[in-house]
């Protein structure tokens, strides 16, 4: 156990210490990485499938135009350049040259095209929402590409990230159906490694792309990915020096002090800029007494975020009652009404409803899903459910897998269940989805409350097709404000993945998409 | 001639049952809440109603049900049980990559329980109240009433972390790059903990099953019988005791043989061993119904066939127990 005391130290040298890999020190080129990649994914190739894992493994072998640095810059990858008029109507990337599949063929403007036009609105959601704000896309050369909008969609820069935006082989993929595309098997990129072998169930194997159009790069010769399906075992791998790197959630979080004390090990929280985590509780305003706004605000103050942090969390993560995270940029803290922990104000606020404790103290009974994520999810289902107690709302916790839980909170039959999403930098991606009530969607990041909030609705509608940065800031702080108000999702914390390296492991996480980024400038101490 | 009678009969309600258990199951995996398409849902975040009703369609889940039973009843006589909606590719191949790691797992737990589990029950049975028989009595229900993946979990910490001896996890090592006997060894290195852990807990049951099995019949009146005719105790042993404790053995040992490909779940999770067992948990969690029906499919067909195996052997050892068809 450590103390407070030693607590705090330990978290300011964590804030402090550099990012893994930011060192005075001569990269070195060669050497073998090896990581985990939890769970093992359907697929590697990012254009077909995108989940976490796959995202992992994928990001090595195929890339986007662009992506992001820790301050959510967008920085070039096949995109050697990009603009974007004024008025937020044309987009022109210019692309890098000389650049080649990993079967010798060449990237050009075509491939583009029907990756953004065809392939990737085909396969993904996410994809199809986005690139339908585009009127045409056009190859005016081999190196440009110009996309024409219907209307202003300034977070389309966002999704041409490597996983978003992937960019799919033309010459493999036109005219076939891209599920059943043999090349998904061993999947053809332009990134820094190249996929050598997949044993189901044991690893992954990628090794450099001697033709990579980064001079000098990858450092590294090779990456295994090892598949082990078990939290106990991931830690083994781990302490016993079998793999280099664990990120967020290959363990528990309070696993993750015990394996930091080991000798040369190094932690870092940084590289999840770009996804923007933050964990809440849905609440289902359709039922009583989650209807009454008193009722939600008295939840919210009945809940030390501080604690889930230092005890549940181990330290990682950040406290947060609002609806935005701090990296996304139009996060506006000055306006959120917020809800300290006060279990006081929270009975004051139930006796003012009128909901008097009944029986063994009783004031209202809810069914809660805790996310069936692992251990550390469960236990902050258990705290929720301490924490409420001692306010008097009983909480009967339904345990249940993951496609259950998916559909019993889409059929609206839940009170409350814990979650949390990816929130990406621009609001008009994910963020809006959340909130609005016009838009139908499925999922666990959707509107999946009821809540209905018409002015929010048009807000956010209104904000995500204006170019004019001022109104889109103005905009979106009048939504946080609104919806601080209106506690439609009981927001807990910022989710904090750290992410775990051997000494020797340099330039892990370069830019906000940490260990999701393509590890070209990654290397490895002698 | 019975015997051949006695098999086509069997083989022919191995076929019905075999029938119904296809039936069966197509219906048990669909009473789980939620589909592939809703698990993909969970996972992306949000996708629009749209996309996931062009999902159910490219799956087929669309179609009312007893369309998708006629399809995969119709399909599965042909041993083809489709793709896998997760990883896209068809089910049989994903199970039959899968099936050596299992059966040389299983395997070698089976044939170390059998072993080990009949010689130490015999033993304990023939010291019964000495010292030998209160170790190994004592001994076997330790292990029987140890859960699999604690013992996994203790032997990994020990074997593994301590002393640094045996590999923690997998089947081989990665990147070992081995070939010949140096992977067969290796191989070996990394089999001996999911083995013996996975043979402990059923070396404990073979251990109580044939001790008491061996005590019940060594006072039966034909044992003393034989004793009174004056018969050599080794020839006792042999032919009457054992041949007779041994029918309840068998019985387990068949019904355990059923269970080689799909019961190794916990111990395969804890090693990272890559088998058919941890390919169904997967395919549970994610609704992958094709995958999941495949391998349920070939588990069953499994419990038939060790079962049809089981009563041949019963005949052959025990002549009193008739063959009918």
């Amino acid at each position: 156990m450590i103390s407070r005391r030693q607590f705090g130290a330990l978290s300011t040298a964590l804030a402090l210490s550099p990012v893994p890999g930011l060192r005075a020190e001569e990269p070195r080129q060669g050497g073998t990485l090896n990581a985990i990649v939890q769970p093992e994914p359907p697929a590697v190739f990012i254009g077909i499938n995108r989940l976490g894992p796959s995202a992992y493994v994928g990001s090595k072998i195929s890339e986007g135009l662009l992506t992001f640095d820790r301050n959510l810059q967008p920085r070039p990858v096949l995109a050697q350049s990009w603009e974007v008029s004024p008025d937020g109507m044309t987009y022109v990337f210019r692309l890098r040259q000389g650049v080649t599949w990993h079967d010798g063929r060449p990237f050009t403007s075509a491939d583009v095209v029907y990756s953004i036009t065809e392939f990737l609105p085909k396969v993904f959601s996410r994809s199809r929402a986005a690139f339908s704000n585009v009127e045409r896309v056009s190859a005016p050369d081999e190196h440009t590409v110009e996309l024409r909008m219907k209307h202003p969609f300034p977070g389309l820069l966002t999704v041409f990230e490597r996983s978003g935006g992937t960019m799919v082989p033309r010459h493999l993929y036109e005219g076939t159906d891209p599920y059943r595309n043999p090349a998904n098997e061993r999947p053809i990129g332009t990134g820094p490694f190249k996929f050598k072998e997949w044993r189901r169930g044991s690893f992954i194997h990628l090794v450099r792309n001697e033709n990579y159009w980064q001079p000098g790069r990858p450092y590294l010769d090779e990456i295994y990915f090892h598949i082990v399906p078990d939290a106990n075992g991931r830690s083994v791998a781990f302490e016993t020096g079998q793999v280099d790197v664990l990120r967020g959630g290959d363990v528990e979080w309070f696993e993750i002090r015990r394996l930091m004390r080991a000798e040369n090990v190094q932690v870092t929280e940084a590289g999840w800029e770009y996804q923007c985590p933050l964990a809440w509780f849905n609440l289902n305003l359709r039922n009583p007494p989650l209807d009454d706004v008193r009722f939600r605000r008295a939840l919210s103050h009945a809940i030390d975020r501080n604690f889930i942090i230092r005890t549940i969390f181990s330290g990682f993560g950040r406290p947060s009652d609002g609806p935005m995270t701090q990296s996304m940029p139009y996060c506006d803290q000055s306006v959120w009404t917020r809800y300290p922990y006060n279990p006081r104000a929270a009975t004051a606020l139930l006796d003012e409803m009128g909901l008097r404790p009944g029986k063994g103290g009783v004031r209202a009974e809810l069914r809660f899903y805790p996310l069936p994520y692992g251990e550390t999810w469960l236990r902050l289902g258990d705290y929720l459910r301490e924490r409420l107690g001692a306010i008097g709302v009983r909480l009967n916790i339904v345990s249940v897998d993951m496609p259950t839980l998916v559909q019993r909170v889409n059929a609206g039959d839940f009170d409350i269940f814990s979650n949390f999403v990816y929130l990406t930098p621009d609001p008009a991606m994910n963020f809006t989805q959340v909130y609005r009530s016009d838009v139908p969607a499925v999922g666990t990041a959707a509107n999946l409350g009821g809540y209905n909030n018409p002015r929010v609705t048009e807000m956010l509608s209104q904000a995500e097709r204006t170019q004019d940065q001022a109104v889109r800031k103005r905009l979106y702080s009048e939504v946080q404000k609104i919806l601080t108000q209106d506690v439609p999702i009981l927001w807990t914390h910022e989710v904090g993945f750290p992410t775990l390296s051997r000494g020797k492991v340099h330039n892990l996480i370069t830019t906000g998409l940490g260990t999701d980024d393509n590890f070209a400038d990654t290397w490895l101490a002698g | 001639m019975r015997h051949l009678e006695f098999l086509a009969g069997r083989l022919f309600k191995a076929v019905l049952v075999m029938f119904g258990i296809i039936v069966l199951n197509f219906f048990l995996v669909r009473l789980a809440p939620g589909d592939p398409a809703t698990v993909l849902a969970g996972e992306a975040g949000v996708v629009d109603p749209q996309f996931m009703a062009e999902l159910r369609a490219r799956y087929g889940l669309d179609q009312p049900l007893y369309e998708q039973l006629a399809i995969y009843v119709s399909r599965a006589a042909t041993l083809d049980f489709g793709e896998s909606y997760r990883i896209q590719r068809p089910a049989m191949d994903l199970i039959a990559e899968r099936l050596p790691a299992t059966l040389l797992l299983s395997l070698t737990a089976f044939a170390l329980a059998i072993v080990l589990g009949v010689t130490l029950g015999v033993l304990a049975a023939r010291r019964v109240g000495r010292w030998q028989d209160m170790v190994i009595t004592v001994a076997a229900l330790v292990f029987f009433a140890m859960p699999l993946f604690w013992i996994g979990l203790m032997a990994i910490l020990l074997f593994s972390v301590q002393l640094g001896w045996l590999p923690a996890y997998g089947m081989e090592t990665v990147g070992g790059n081995y070939s010949g006997v140096g992977r067969a060894f290796d191989i070996a290195r990394h089999l001996v903990l999911p083995a013996t852990t996975l043979g402990l807990f059923y070396v404990a049951v073979y251990v109580r099953m044939t001790r008491a099995s061996v005590l019940e019949v060594s006072q039966l009146d034909f044992v003393r019988t034989a004793r009174a005719k004056g018969i050599r105790e080794a020839r006792i042993w042999r032919r009457h005791i054992l041949k007779n404790a041994l029918l309840p053995v068998i019985t387990l040992a068949s019904l355990q043989a059923g269970a080689l490909v799909g019961g190794a779940v916990v111990t395969e999770t804890v090693f990272a061993w890559p088998g058919v067992g941890r390919l169904a948990f997967d395919a549970l969690g994610q609704r992958d119904y094709n995958l999941l029906l495949a391998v349920f499919t070939v588990t069953s067909a499994m419990v038939i066939l060790f079962n049809l195996i089981a009563d041949l052997v019963y005949s052959l050892i025990d002549p009193r127990i008739e063959v009918k068809g």
